[in-house]
């Protein structure tokens, strides 16, 4: 079934409202942006011909173990190989002095923030628990981990540092020299010096601290990659599962210092990333460098345990916040002191910092705070590095905002939309410029709270807390926004020395009338080939079907930036559409000479070029494709050869919004807390593929319930990982996740290609704080005044019991 | 020494004759010794399922057999779904109701599917739902996946009703 | 995460197992579902030498009523046990269908089996639990012939067991059939271990509670039976203060300790509530329910 015939096909889960208009206005050209098309990629994924790195096919490729440390901290002293390496089907057994000691580091030029260089493999030191110090290379992986078991690293073991509460204390060796206080970075972003005053004289000051536990991305597909060097094409060509394809092969290039030229990166079907893997991991740069130095294809596997413990982790952060009102519950003023705990060392190339300054920066998020201060601190610790996992900060930045706006509600005897009504940016506000030293520009903000508080009303979840049947219910409404798709000038103010943020596509129609779209984004469950396609749809007048995206190849597309940031459909997908403009313009060039008119009175229309007014007047592009490249001698007006266009897009950022609504059932005998109802109303602009967004905010509503009260990654007082495995890290299934309503408002975008905004993170932005809030009512007859997450059953119970304090309980067993 | 084994199995209806090492999982001998690699390792301890294969006709985590327990044994994998191009009910109906995203989970989620269907039961939401929380998908947040298998329960029955084959 | 080398054999009979886990050694273990043995070997916590594969064992794959004991064949799935058990057979053991529901998920139910459950001896291991709840025997085969372990000598400690390095786990004979059983567990997903679990089975006889027995898992290393709990509902009126006092007495008796899932405070809360819900769902499911 292709595009045309799937795009009629009757949907019986939710009305198509395009292919509706379509039906009742034939006369009018088929658009497939706002189209539910079903995804290109589908077909492969359900067959099992999915290309991921695993599934390419080399029987002789080496294969890589890593032997990592046992303990979170200590000192090297030594390492001995000579039995591992005459073990069966062992070909090399190497540390990080057979390597040339290779590292990333990566730099924010700024002066609060120390850069710490991560070695590949371990050199002298270790600094969590799982730290790679030794690559072996064997046959198969089995053969590897025989190896691995069989290679004796002794370490002197030192105490060390894991939560924020072991920060400063003089007994614990310092894990970084260049940081004797153990600040990586130290951003007083905002200050302002009448917000003592303000906060002095509020009728109302909430003085609180919120907690945020260290959680992981843990994609279904771990890491993974293969790397080979190939002589023709004098190139290191490695094939791995990343988001971030160029910044992998410049993380290369700084590691194992070579010309970017002579690497290749190639993503192929990647099995979800969430941001771990838009950072660049260390053993994929070893086994880079072991395959340039065998000249021999090296493969390597993050098992499950490695991905759990090993590999980057996220958002382990504590806000001290002193909030003032007035007594109508509007802010006077926000003071926040952000702690992060960033693990052991910077991530490669965002670094440690990108979750300190965006929860900094965005704390206000849709309210009007008045008086504005906030220092943010990334402190190391004896745990792996923090890389940037879906919504960054944004989860716990809006968990704070929400709770305040509920105590804040409670305090003065408000309603809690009541309050956040009275403290939202409103619609003529806008453009509204915060104390925060952000723009924002015009977003669904009150509507959509006003809509979320609707529907929970339509939903009768009121009538459900009014239930004695002995379970607890309670109901939370949060609001947000989320802030997507921003280009080179906002990432340049992080001031990082590798600055992200423009897409150039290139679009390319072959002598058949098929399009070749590249883009240096790099889908991995998003569905790119499918919008993309919608998008250049429209624009050429062809079937999506006649469309194919190829990412994910740094030689294949110009330089880029990757998926992350919910950025790729309005950045990439906007690069293609600026790209697809050219060509159309290209095309009616043509189709003018063609047809004897002048090219403004050539209009596209479902796959023919033809004079408006007169249309019988027309070619198919087909033709015009075939002239071009076989018949160019007939077209002498034109100076190019063949179809082809550059675009790119940089957009300045814009924000999306969303309100959430939970609905939570509480067992007082047991503790268990359940979320059995769920709404969403969100904005990000024009829809390109509703069912897309649809799913992104499912799945990231479904992730942010797993921090809210399931994931956990724990350590002994030793720093030892508690949960290494699927039973420990648990993971939602299906049964805890419930249904999710989605509904829609557009807000289009003006700074857009496309008017759309991105959206990937925000069902993980808005959920901790929805639960959170949900659960704080379903116990508000217990004086409950829960402000950390993960939320367990004993902390419920604690709450029931009276014997709570809001203090996070100790994460050690 | 290796410890070889001689093993005869059959896979989505083809047989095979392989040497396998003991030790070697019943997944890693389909990815790489018969090149079926559509069967994913999510994990390795038997709780993604995303390695699920149909041992017999019955739902099992391939990571956790070893793959000369498959001798004289029939295998399926999710290459056995479809039909060269044409794609079976189940994996349309994944498609329709978008309970795919990334892709890495789905062989193990249509396995697990084809499996509780076989037993022609009885479309309830919250039974289906039950048997998908046998699988983590990490991207989906799993409503389109309990919906297809939902509505394919309730097409087949009504196939069954209607007594087409 | 690729499990060490062993030795794989495979067994047609109980006896060749024998001979072959005699001949093995110590290091040597039988591989049935795999379900709890493999994982463990994918991580190398566990290493045997040898594998003594008796999944191509045949005859031990039934469940017989024999009188007022319900046996189960070793390698009987406990897929098997969930869907397919007559009427007849299963009445007066109504709660055993219903307590293979809790086990994991349909892939696990689909591989393990019954006599592996008793064998890995994990304390909140739904057959375990159920064995001591019906004074099970276990009966193994070892160099010496058959011999029947009552469930109370057979559950030694975590993940130990009275068995001898080279016998084999053939059957499990459920005794004291009753009238009323109900199992209750907690745990953070569907189809996780427990965190907690109570079962109960009893008899209403005369208005009056008859034949108790009440079992706990996951609060200690062996699924525990309360002889003090079930003297307080022995002899009383089916009713929510017996069960009220039991759970008392139950979450007083043990000593669970502290982990992720909870502290000692947490689980005997836990415990409470779960042995009060096990009485009241036993009493309203009647038999063979």
């Amino acid at each position: 079934m292709n595009a045309e015939q799937a795009a009629s096909q009757p949907d019986a889960a939710e009305p198509n409202t395009a292919i509706d208009a379509q039906a009742t206005e034939p006369d009018k050209p088929k658009r497939w942006v706002g189209n539910r098309l079903p995804r290109r990629e589908d077909p492969r994924m359900l067959r099992g011909s999915g290309r991921f790195v695993d599934d390419i096919p080399d029987p002789h490729a080496y294969h890589l173990a890593f032997v990592r440390s046992p303990v979170a901290s200590g000192r090297i002293t030594e390492i001995l190989t000579e039995d591992a390496i005459s073990m069966p089907g062992v070909v090399a057994v190497l540390t990080s002095a057979d390597l040339g000691h290779p590292s990333l580091t990566a730099v924010l030029e700024r002066e609060e923030f120390v850069p710490t260089t991560m070695p590949l493999l371990a050199k002298d030191r270790v600094r969590y628990a799982g730290e790679p110090i030794v690559a072996v290379v064997a046959e198969n992986r089995y053969l590897a981990e025989d190896a691995a078991d069989n290679v004796w690293v002794e370490i002197e073991e030192m105490p060390p540092v894991l939560s924020l509460e072991d920060l400063g204390r003089s007994d614990l060796p310092v894990i970084h020299d260049e940081a004797p206080d153990g600040v990586l970075v130290d951003l007083q972003m905002f200050t302002d010096d009448l917000l003592d005053d303000v906060l002095g004289s509020a009728p109302l000051v909430l003085e609180e601290i919120f907690r945020s536990g260290r959680v992981t991305a843990a994609p279904m597909e771990s890491r993974t990659c293969r790397a080979d060097w190939r002589d023709r094409d004098e190139q290191l060509v490695l094939e791995v599962s990343t988001q971030v394809p160029h910044q992998v092969r410049s993380g290369i290039a700084q590691a194992l210092g070579v010309p970017e030229r002579k690497v290749r990166v190639i993503a192929p079907d990647v099995g979800g990333g969430f941001g771990l893997k838009c950072v660049v991991g260390r053993e994929e740069v070893v086994a880079a460098a072991i395959a340039m130095r065998m000249r021999h294809a090296v493969r390597w596997s993050e098992d499950r345990q490695e991905n759990l413990i090993a590999s980057f982790h996220g958002r382990e952060q504590e806000y001290r916040i002193r909030a003032g009102f007035d007594d109508e519950g509007r802010f006077v003023g926000l003071e926040a002191d952000i702690r992060c705990n960033i693990g052991a060392y910077s991530v490669y190339p965002f670094s440690c910092a990108v979750e300190p300054l965006m929860a900094a920066t965005e704390l206000p998020g849709v309210y009007k705070v008045g008086r504005y201060a906030a220092r943010a601190r990334g402190f190391a610790s004896n745990k792996p590095p923090t890389a940037p996992y879906r919504g960054v900060s944004r989860p716990q930045i809006v968990l704070v905002m929400e709770r305040l706006m509920d105590k804040a509600a409670r305090s003065l005897g408000l309603d809690r939309v009541e309050i956040r009504r009275r403290n939202t940016i409103q619609p003529d506000d806008f453009p509204y410029l915060g104390p925060n030293g952000i723009t924002y520009e015009p977003g669904s903000y009150v509507e959509a709270l006003e809509l979320c508080a609707a529907e929970v009303g339509k939903a009768g979840w009121r009538e459900q807390c009014e239930r004695q049947d002995g379970l607890l219910r309670g109901i939370g409404i949060v609001n947000f926004s989320e802030r997507t798709a921003y280009g080179t000038a906002t990432m340049g103010m992080r001031k990082m020395q590798m600055t992200p943020g423009f897409e150039v596509s290139h679009v390319r129609m072959d002598a058949s009338g098929d399009v070749v779209v590249t883009s240096g984004t790099c889908g991995h469950g998003q569905g790119h080939e499918t919008t993309f396609a919608q998008i250049v749809a429209d624009v050429l007048a062809i079937s999506p079907d006649r469309i194919k995206l190829r990412q994910g190849d740094t030689d294949v597309t110009s330089f880029g930036w990757g998926t992350f940031a919910s950025r790729s459909l309005v950045i990439g997908g906007g690069s293609a559409a600026v790209a697809a403009r050219r060509l159309a313009d290209q095309l009616r060039e043509v189709a003018a000479e063609m047809l004897e008119a002048e090219p403004t009175d050539i209009e596209l229309v479902d796959g023919h070029a033809q004079v408006r007014g007169a249309p019988d007047a027309r070619l198919t592009i087909d033709e015009i494709a075939a002239t071009v490249h076989f018949r160019s001698h007939t077209l002498v007006q034109r100076e190019e050869q063949l179809l082809e266009a550059r675009g790119s897009a940089d957009p300045p950022g814009m924000f999306s919004n969303a309100a959430h609504a939970a609905l939570v059932e509480v067992d007082p005998g047991t503790g268990d807390a359940q979320v059995v109802d769920y709404i969403v109303i969100e904005d990000c602009g024009v829809v390109v593929n509703p069912m897309i967004v649809d799913g992104q905010v499912r799945g990231g509503v479904a992730q942010g319930i797993g921090s809210a009260l399931y994931e956990e990654m724990s350590y002994s007082p030793e720093g030892q990982p508690l949960t290494g495995t699927f039973m420990d890290y648990m993971v939602p299934t299906a049964s805890e996740i419930p249904r999710v309503a989605v509904h829609h408002l557009e807000t289009p975008c003006d700074q857009t290609e496309t008017g759309a905004k991105g959206m990937g993170e925000g069902g993980t932005i808005g959920a901790p704080a929805a639960v959170l809030s949900a659960l704080n009512d379903a116990l508000r007859d217990y004086d409950a005044d829960i402000d950390f997450v993960p939320v367990r059953p004993a902390d419920l119970l604690a709450v029931l019991e009276g014997t709570s304090n809001s203090e996070r309980r100790l994460e050690t067993a | 020494m290796k410890d070889q084994h001689l093993v005869s199995l059959t896979v989505n209806g083809r047989e095979y004759e392989l040497v396998v090492e003991s030790r070697k999982t019943l997944a890693d001998v389909l990815r790489s010794d018969l090149g079926l690699t559509g069967t994913h390792l999510g994990c390795e301890h038997g709780i993604c399922g995303a390695c699920t294969v149909l041992l017999d006709g019955e739902p099992v985590r391939s990571c956790l057999v070893f793959g000369v327990q498959a001798d004289g044994r029939k295998v399926r994998t999710v290459e056995s779904l479809s039909d060269g191009d044409e794609l079976n009910d189940l994996q349309q109906a994944f498609s329709r109701h978008h309970a795919l995203q990334c892709g890495f989970c789905t062989p193990g989620f249509l396995m697990l599917g084809e499996a509780y269907l076989s037993t022609d039961p009885e479309p309830d939401r919250e039974e289906v739902r039950e048997v998908v929380s046998a699988n983590l998908c990490r991207c989906t947040g799993y409503q389109g996946i309990v919906d297809a298998v939902c509505e394919v329960a309730e097409m087949r029955r009504s196939k069954d009703r209607e007594g087409t084959p | 995460m690729k499990p060490a080398s062993f030795e794989y054999h495979r067994a047609y009979t109980p006896e060749e197992v024998v001979e072959v886990l005699t001949e093995l050694g110590e290091d040597a273990k039988i591989l049935a579902g795999g379900q709890s043995l493999a994982p463990m070997m994918n991580f190398r916590l566990a290493r045997p030498s040898a594998l003594v594969d008796v999944n191509t064992v045949a005859g031990l794959d039934y469940i017989r009523r024999e009188g007022d004991e319900l046996c189960v064949g070793a390698l009987t799935r406990h897929r098997t046990l969930e869907i397919s058990i007559a009427d007849d057979v299963r009445d007066g053991f109504g709660l055993l269908p219903r307590a293979a529901r809790w086990i994991g998920h349909y892939p696990i139910r689909s591989r393990g089996t019954v006599g592996g459950s008793i064998a890995h001896s994990d304390p909140t291991a739904e057959w375990c639990l159920m064995a001591r709840l019906y004074d099970a025997q276990v009966v193994v085969l070892g160099p010496d012939g058959r011999r029947a372990i009552p469930s109370e000598d057979w559950f030694t400690g975590f993940l130990t067991t009275a068995s001898g390095p080279d016998e084999m786990v053939v059957e499990t004979r459920f005794g004291r059939p009753r009238a009323h059983g109900a199992l209750t567990e907690y745990a953070r997903r569907r189809g996780d271990f427990a965190i907690a679990a109570a079962a109960v089975a009893f008899d209403v006889v005369d208005g009056r509670c008859h034949d108790v027995s009440i079992v706990l898992g996951g609060v200690a290393n062996e699924p525990l039976r309360l002889p003090e709990a079930e003297a307080i509902v022995e002899g009383a009126a089916p009713e929510e203060d017996t069960w009220t006092a039991a759970a008392r007495s139950a979450a007083a008796a043990i000593r669970p300790g502290s982990d992720l899932n909870g502290d000692d405070h947490y689980r005997r809360h836990l415990v409470d509530t779960l042995t009060r819900r096990a009485f009241a769902e036993a009493l309203e499911t009647g038999n063979s329910r």
